[in-house]
């Protein structure tokens, strides 16, 4: 997820010179399609099912923006991306936007010449351990051997964690997801470090993924965002405003379910959120009807997040701090009017 | 005087001891004649105990071969085949569209039937069956596997005049009219500056005018059906993925690394300096950059360097690296050959009166590439397995197609990663496995195996 990114800024550097900085909605339109850049494969977010179908709640972002500028939540074409090309890939227009579980961090916000449109899922490092070794705090975790991934912030961060406690461990670092799920699994290390979404799915790899838990210490901040190139703000509002408008939809419980009830609703804020009062839609560049078209195809943020990652999905990921703000959480969108 | 005893008739054999005859005497000769078999004999053995052996169990008899998801295979301790089984279509086509699977399926099948009689010596119709190969298969599996229908606007002509102010014509299948308008006027042009150019060179005139004509008439054949509409619908090369991408990839390769090698190996033998120094510029620049680095290079550095309309699509850059890269690999095989060959080879040539062409055409390339079969063949297979790296630049081949699916929580379990590594392995190793026997066979064929030169010299 994160990756080095010095060998991208340099080439970037050449990059921004040369691009033009064409709008991308136009661009869009006259292709008929979106081009989104997704993981290659990470459960829950972008992965291909067994008819060849995109799922996942980053794949489903994108479907829910080809909902509002084309009505049809297939005009979206996946191009499945590494850790290591995406930005390259972003910055020489083969993609119109990385909806590739990112995290927002400065660097790619300013140096890297991109903008994060508001975060999809909040994600964060933590450690998953035998329930059989009686742990119940990462505090507790002194003299212990940890697995995990090289080349990602997740080692860093996890230094950083442990040298702050006082601490000592040793790290067992491994190339891939699948060799480090592996050498946990064979006794090989006492704890398992990644981001939580991830452990969630590397678990279910395990024989016996309820002799293990995670625990509740989570020792780094990884929100994960959406992200388009600057120098097109038009298109940037509306990956941003797509966001916030599932969110807002979930706010005034607009879901697929409801949506044919809410659209007689007689509350100012729902009429403004599904186009019958004001041009919202008009002023982003779209219809008016646009986030009806988004819930009618692809749902509210709590349908895709339970959908893909959630209890409506294998992988059974609590909500935590992606439930909205009256409930605890802390996805907030600000209104539309 | 004693009477001498005569044995009149041979003594009946012995039986032979029973320590060479039978079972026992078998394994003594075979296994354990020598402290050294001894030792190879166990090592053997326990390889196949420790190896063979489990990895059967592994993959037939501790399988699990039906099931729908995860909870088939979560406690197995064998291959979770029906992961393989439910992902199938994935690694073999990749997100290629599931209604037109029909259009990969004639490929692959038009390319058995036009390869297998080519590699068999006694099969009929060579000159046919290598024409309808290299000729129209390519171009056919082409349009078949994209759609075709290129439509392109302009030629050489239409660049300066637009054509379609004066003509006003309707496409016939999907060619442009103005196209090929533009595309007669720009041959006959071109043609008439030739003619010139020649006239004023003293070149022969008539020789010119047919070379050209030939060009243009390739060129014709060669864009008129990827012009005209089949009404098949475009697939993009984005949705192609697993085995069709590798064998694209690894076939176009092969098919292009052999010329171009065989003219850059020529070439750095050159007498001609220019011809020469560019022969070895290119040849060592290739050789000293690694493929990761020009496939990256090739899909996202190029593009921010091309002006904007040029527009090539991934697969096709990246197949451009992997050609150009391995004729660079092929070509210093060749060149290998080509200093087998015996001086007096070529003196005999021109003593025949042969010019260069011919010489190295009838006489030297011959016998240099029967000498380095096995190299060429050995960097087919390496290519073949190479073509995996084209994961770094986002194209699913099959290994990358059988990794996305790992990450599947419907099929994750702890044998999932291992069946996936298993299914790849096998395809890879049939296809390498192929190759090597087919060039062992070549090999004999041409007579310049080991065993058959010394059969020679007895």
């Amino acid at each position: 997820m994160k990756r080095s990114t010095v060998l991208f800024s340099l080439a970037l550097t050449f990059a921004s010179a040369g691009a033009a900085n064409a709008a991308t909605l136009d661009d869009i339109k006259a292709r008929g399609s979106i081009l989104c850049g997704v993981s290659g494969g990470l459960a829950g977010f972008a992965q291909p099912d067994d008819k060849g179908n995109w799922t996942g709640i980053d794949v489903d972002f994108c479907r829910a923006l080809a909902a509002a500028v084309f009505n049809d939540p297939t005009k979206v074409k996946f191009l499945p991306l590494t850790a290591k090309d995406r930005f390259t890939a972003l910055q020489s227009r083969e993609v119109d936007l990385l909806s590739r579980n990112t995290t927002w961090t400065s660097s790619r916000d300013t140096q890297l010449g991109f903008n994060f449109a508001g975060v999809v899922y909040y994600d964060a490092q933590g450690f998953l351990v035998r329930k059989a070794a009686k742990v119940s705090s990462a505090l507790e975790l002194s003299n212990t051997t940890v697995c995990t991934q090289s080349g990602t912030t997740t080692q860093l961060n996890l230094a950083d964690y442990f040298r702050s406690n006082n601490m000592k461990y040793e790290a067992v670092v491994f190339n891939t997801a699948d060799e480090v799920i592996k050498a946990y699994e064979s006794g090989r290390c006492d704890v398992f470090t990644t981001d939580v979404s991830q452990i969630y799915a590397e678990r279910l790899k395990l024989s016996k993924p309820d002799d293990h838990m995670i625990l509740p210490e989570l020792i780094s901040k990884e929100p994960l965002a959406p992200l388009v190139r600057h120098g097109d703000d038009q298109w940037f509002d509306i990956v941003k405003w797509t966001l916030f408008a599932m969110l807002n939809a979930e706010e005034y419980d607009v879901s697929q379910k409801t949506l044919e009830q809410r659209l007689k609703s007689e509350r100012p804020d729902v009429k403004r959120l599904l186009g019958i009062e004001g041009n919202y839609g008009e002023q982003l560049g779209l219809t008016n009807d646009w986030v009806v078209r988004i819930v009618r195809h692809v749902g509210n943020y709590g349908e895709i997040f339970d959908r893909n990652v959630g209890e409506g999905s294998r992988l059974k990921i609590d909500r935590g701090l992606n439930k909205l703000w009256n409930k605890g959480g802390l996805q907030y969108a600000p209104p539309i009017r | 005087m004693s009477a001498a005893f005569v044995r009149m008739e041979p003594l009946p054999p012995q039986p032979a001891p029973f320590a060479a005859t039978g079972m026992w005497g078998w394994l003594s000769r075979r296994l354990f004649a020598t402290p050294g078999d001894i030792a190879m004999t166990i090592v053997g053995f326990a390889a196949f105990v420790l190896i063979v052996l489990p990895l059967f169990r592994f993959l037939v008899f501790d399988a699990v071969w039906t099931g729908k998801d995860r909870e088939a295979c979560v406690n197995a301790a064998g291959a979770c085949w029906p992961f393989v089984a439910a992902k199938f279509n994935q690694f073999v086509y990749g997100f290629y569209p599931y209604e037109e699977l029909w259009r990969p399926n004639l490929v692959f099948a038009a390319g058995m039937l036009l390869l297998v009689p080519l590699l068999i010596p006694s099969a009929p119709f060579k000159r046919l069956n290598a024409i309808l190969f290299f000729g129209v298969y390519p171009i056919a599996g082409f349009v078949l596997l994209t759609g075709g229908n290129l439509d392109p606007q302009r030629f050489v002509l239409g660049r300066f005049i637009r054509i379609s102010d004066y003509v006003d014509l309707d496409a016939w299948r999907g060619m442009r009219a103005t196209f090929w308008i533009d595309f007669a006027a720009s041959a006959l042009l071109i043609t008439l500056a030739v003619a010139i150019v020649a006239r004023i060179f003293g070149t022969r005139i008539s020789a010119s005018l047919k070379a050209m004509a030939v060009i243009f008439l390739a060129l014709a054949i060669l864009i008129a059906p990827v012009d005209a509409d089949f009404g098949l619908r475009w697939v993009e090369t984005r949705e192609w993925g697993g085995l069709l991408v590798t064998l694209v990839v690894a076939i176009s390769g092969i098919v292009a690394a052999l010329p171009i090698g065989i003219l850059l190996a020529l070439g750095r033998r050159s007498e001609m300096r220019l011809v020469r120094w560019a022969s070895i510029a290119f040849i060592e620049f290739w050789r000293g950059v690694p493929l990761i680095t020009v496939l990256f290079f090739a899909t996202y550095m190029l593009p921010l360097f091309l002006p904007g309309g040029a527009n090539i699509e991934r697969l096709v850059r990246a197949l451009i690296g992997v050609a150009l890269f391995s004729g660079a690999y092929m070509a210093e095989v060749v060149r290998g050959g080509l200093q087998a060959v015996p001086r007096h080879q070529y003196e005999s040539a021109a003593a025949l009166g042969l010019g260069y062409w011919k010489t190295m055409g009838l006489i030297v390339l011959p016998q240099a590439l029967t000498n380095v079969i096995p190299g060429i063949v050995n960097n087919f297979i390496g290519l073949f397995k190479d073509t995996t790296l084209v994961q770094i630049v986002a194209i699913l081949d099959l290994l990358g197609q059988v990794r996305a699916a790992f990450s599947d929580p419907n099929w994750s379990s702890p044998t999932t990663l291992y069946t996936g590594f298993a299914f790849a392995g096998i395809i890879y190793f049939i296809f390498c496995f192929a190759m090597s026997r087919y060039s062992l066979f070549l090999e004999r064929r041409a007579g310049t195996s080991a065993l058959r030169v010394e059969g020679a010299m007895r």
